[in-house]
């Protein structure tokens, strides 16, 4: 290594480790950053980017399934499975490609290889070219090494039937009928996917809704939607002995009511939940507490060592990109020293899910606002009554607003429907300026578009309304 | 009810004080001009006097408290109605809010230098203003939507936080913070504005936005004090002069678009005519000086050309019909600018006397704030230090300062031949809202034409 003595060394070259990078290199650090498997993390390369490429796919098809609703012919429909994988490896080569020149505009350092602490701003890197091992030296080192699925013993991917997100991704095949464990975002998505192009999908969900973190509601007018497309949907459900055989899957599965059966299926994906990659990193050596799994860090991403900082998954949930990013702009500036750094304000971070129909949320849901004792005051506004959606023939899903009565603050806000993933912005603007209700309904909506359901979502929860 | 004792504003501008005595303690009687409290304000120390009789209910603010904003409730005086009640009820400070205050005053720089030596005692001729947050005043300091609603219905007032958001805006945890810390001089200020007959009757409403003027931030003090090693520097404590000369002039640069104008003005035959008319009036015990010759002729050059006197308010360009100077009179820890009203109208030798009495009292701090506040332009010279030349920052509301520089003999041209002849620079600063460059030019030749031929300021 022609320089072994950086200011900064980033391990991990996710969302969160690129952008450290990136920002320290704009500080004016000597910056080096250590990736063992490809630049852009899982979320170019397995995650986010690839699973929107596929989602696109399905979301054509289904358009063009409507053909006649909106007065067009298509003849005959149909899709070619290896095409579509293709298209969405192509995206993330070209993103990861994209990272790797942003690490050469920036002058940063990319070493290839798996790093691990070595105690006193030492890294051990393995190099992956020759295995060979060499030492480099920091004053700051920022673990962003992400995380990776979750399994369960009896509930253990094969690589073969039994899919993670890595396999969902590069399908050989089309599965006639799939079993999705877990409804949280990486297990909706695959199953909006797959069920779009025609697999008998089944979700398995433990807990008593799907997509447990975003508003009471909006799960029920998801699920609602699931059901209306084919899905079949269990909550409160177990999914015990999933075993891979030669035909496909074999899975024990007790409902609510306690009834169990076997049933069979050609393939399962699991996305119960994820792990923070934080093994081999010589973590308890270099004095970092992992705590319940994760690095445990303060408000601006320190660890329990001094020089050693955190960012994204392996620093706990949740497990977002633009969280992981967002913390790696905190921290850097932080050991820059620069002026009005804030912790990340946790309220502020949007959530989305582009099954079909799309789900966006930031802040507290209904619930969580009333358990924290505000007065609420909660607006809402149906597609079915925006000029746009009608236009568009999307007309399903609703815009939810929740306000605190006493203070008009933006307490939450939970959409589901067509494009709400671009629209949720506006709420998170409006959050992070701190803007009450006054501001959102003097804000000007263009017309004709669905924002204008955001509008009337405020007014709404102020018995406003204009166009219901 | 018990009357509250609100921080009086001893000048139109004055925005937040020292308490520096209390010359009363809870439960003592006071009659009508009793001495209640002595204020230190930004430039003297005045004497707070009660206008009420009755006891004393509470001070609410501690002896030696600084910055306290004008209008927070310093004390309560409990009438005789409340002393059955004042043991139920001692002495809860009472809650109207400025909602209620029957007229509020919009203040501003422009509102206070229309009537420099009265207090503002009509509001009527000026609009009502419903402001979002009335502390505030004029100035609008940067607060988030929520910040400034929370605020409002906390009683906080906003001119009293640290924002900590961005280009100093403030945002909801500031007002958290505040909260939480609860502190008195925080919690007080918000209830404070009461009926204006309490102290105020005859004092302006001047609260204007302390941190507006603060808003463009320089470096912190964190940075500041990591650049100077521990030990190597003794810390002087500000105190309110430094406080306010420090506000004002950043405020007077980082809003005022200043621009210079110079010229050389000749003074021999002002020299002459200092000597003869000194020698006539030595037995009075008059000494002209050169400034106050200056005086006169800027006063007078403002009447010739009356568009350069005005000042710059957002409603409209005030236009002065009186030559009021301000004159820069350096005193230990800070400068006073003591007005000469009316120069235009006075003779040389009462603008003489007048400027010696000025200056002296100046210097021993025994100015009364109507002596200081107000006038139309200023003068700064510091010719007396050798200094040739030099630009003075605009003391708002003003729109021109004039920097005098020292006479001293110089080569000239006249017709082509050399000469010598007594020649002082001066540099006009200019408010450009207010004059533009023709109009500071011809103001600034008024003002050498009288000062080289003085026999024209006599008539």
């Amino acid at each position: 290594m022609s320089q072994s003595k950086f200011d900064l060394v980033v391990i991990g070259a996710g969302p969160g480790g690129y952008v450290a990078a990136i920002r320290a290199a704009q500080l004016g650090m000597k910056t080096a950053i250590v990736e063992r498997e490809h630049l852009g993390g899982i979320c170019l390369n397995w995650g986010c980017i690839p699973t929107k490429a596929l989602l696109r796919s399905a979301e054509i098809y289904r358009n063009m399934q409507h053909a006649a609703q909106y007065g067009l012919s298509a003849g005959k429909i149909d899709f070619d499975l290896e095409a579509i994988v293709k298209r969405s490896r192509a995206v993330s080569k070209q993103l990861t490609g994209g990272v790797g020149f942003l690490m050469k505009k920036n002058k940063i350092t990319v070493i290839e290889g798996t790093a691990k602490l070595a105690g006193g701003g030492a890294i051990e890197v393995v190099e992956k070219k020759d295995g060979k091992t060499s030492t480099i030296s920091s004053t700051h080192i920022i673990i962003a090494t992400g995380a990776r699925a979750r399994s369960f013993p009896g509930l253990e991917p094969d690589g073969k039937h039994i899919w993670t997100y890595r396999e969902a991704l590069v399908p050989d095949t089309m599965p006639k009928s799939l079993l999705v464990v877990g409804s949280g975002a990486i297990g909706i998505e695959f199953a909006s996917f797959f069920n779009a192009l025609g697999a008998k999908v089944t979700v398995v969900e433990m807990m008593d809704r799907v997509m447990p973190v975003e508003d009471e509601e909006i799960s029920a007018l998801a699920r609602r939607s699931f059901e209306k497309q084919g899905m079949t949907i269990h909550t409160g459900a177990k999914v015990a002995d999933l075993k891979s055989d030669a035909s496909g899957v074999s899975a024990n599965i007790t409902l609510a009511d306690g009834k169990s059966s076997t049933e069979k299926f050609d393939r399962a994906i699991l996305a119960v939940g994820i792990v923070a990659n934080t093994e081999n990193l010589g973590l308890e050596k270099a004095g970092v507490k992992v705590e319940g799994g994760n690095v445990v860090i303060d408000e601006f991403c320190r660890t329990t060592a001094k020089g050693v900082y955190a960012i994204g998954d392996v620093a706990g949930p949740p497990a977002l990109a633009h969280k992981a990013s967002h913390e790696a702009i905190i921290c850097v500036e932080k050991i820059a020293g620069l002026e009005g750094v804030h912790p990340l304000d946790r309220r502020n971070i949007p959530g989305c899910t582009y099954c079909s129909p799309q789900v966006a949320s930031v802040g507290l849901t209904e619930a969580a606002a009333k358990e924290a004792g505000h007065e609420l005051k909660i607006g809402k506004f149906p597609y079915q009554a925006n000029g746009k959606a009608i236009a568009l023939g999307e007309t399903e899903g609703m815009i939810k607003t929740v306000f605190d009565a006493k203070t008009g603050e933006l307490l939450g806000a939970h959409m589901i429907g067509a494009e709400v993933t671009e629209l949720i912005q506006g709420y998170v603007i409006g959050k992070t300026l701190e803007t009450t209700e006054a501001e959102l309904m003097h804000t000007i909506f263009p017309h004709p578009t669905l924002s204008e359901m955001m509008h009337e979502s405020v007014l709404a929860a102020f018995d406003r309304a204009l166009h219901i | 009810m018990p009357i509250p004792i609100l921080m009086p504003a001893l000048s139109p501008t004055m925005e937040t004080g020292k308490l520096a005595k209390w010359h009363v303690s809870e439960g003592d009687e006071i009659a009508p001009g009793d001495v209640i409290a002595e204020i230190e304000t930004d430039k003297a120390t005045m004497e707070v006097e009660a206008i009420e009789e009755g006891r004393i209910g509470k001070l609410l603010i501690d002896e030696g408290a600084e910055g306290v904003p004008v209008n927070t409730t310093i004390a309560e005086v409990l009438t005789d109605e409340d002393e059955e009640g004042a043991s139920a009820a001692p002495a809860e400070p009472i809650t109207p809010v400025a909602k209620e205050e029957p007229k509020p005053v919009p203040e501003s720089e422009s509102a206070a230098s229309a009537t420099p030596a009265t207090p503002v005692s009509t509001p009527e001729a000026l609009p009502a203003q419903t402001s979002q947050s009335p502390g505030e005043g004029g100035k609008r300091l940067p607060a988030s939507p929520l910040a400034r609603r929370m605020a409002k219905a906390n009683g906080i007032p906003l001119a009293g936080l640290k924002g900590s958001g961005p280009r100093g805006r403030i945002v909801k945890r500031d007002i958290e913070a505040a909260l939480q810390s609860g502190g008195r001089t925080v919690s007080d200020g918000t209830k404070a504005v009461g009926t204006a007959a309490a102290v105020g009757a005859g004092l302006a409403t001047a609260n204007k936005a302390v941190g507006a003027a603060k808003q463009p931030a320089g470096l912190d003090d964190r940075e500041i004090f990591s650049l100077y090693e521990e030990g190597s520097y003794e810390l002087v404590p500000h105190d309110n002069m430094r406080r306010i000369i420090a506000d004002r002039l950043t405020l007077a640069k980082s809003t005022i678009p200043h621009f210079y104008l110079s010229i050389d003005c000749e003074l021999d035959e002002l020299l002459q005519a200092r000597k003869r008319m000194n020698e006539a009036v030595a037995a009075d015990g008059v000494r002209l000086s050169v400034n106050d010759f200056i005086i006169k002729a800027l006063a007078l050059a403002l009447q010739k050309v009356p568009e350069a006197n005005a000042t710059w308010s957002d409603q409209g360009l005030l236009k002065h019909q009186r030559s009021d100077v301000a004159v820069a009179v350096a005193v230990e820890g800070g400068l006073f600018t003591p007005v000469v009203r009316h120069a235009d109208l006075k003779t040389l030798s009462e603008i003489s006397n007048e400027m010696k009495d000025l200056a002296h009292r100046a210097r021993s701090k025994k100015l009364a704030p109507h002596e200081y506040q107000g006038g139309t332009t200023s003068i700064s010279n510091l010719g007396m230090f050798d200094i040739k030349q030099f630009d003075a920052v605009i003391n708002p509301p003003h729109a021109s300062i004039l920097a005098v520089g020292r006479g001293e003999q110089r080569p000239v041209v006249r017709d082509g031949e050399l000469s010598v002849a007594n020649v002082m620079s001066c540099t006009l600063s200019c408010d450009h809202r207010v004059i533009d460059g023709a109009l500071g030019a011809q103001l600034l030749k008024a003002f050498k034409t009288y000062i080289e031929e003085p026999v024209t300021m006599l008539v």
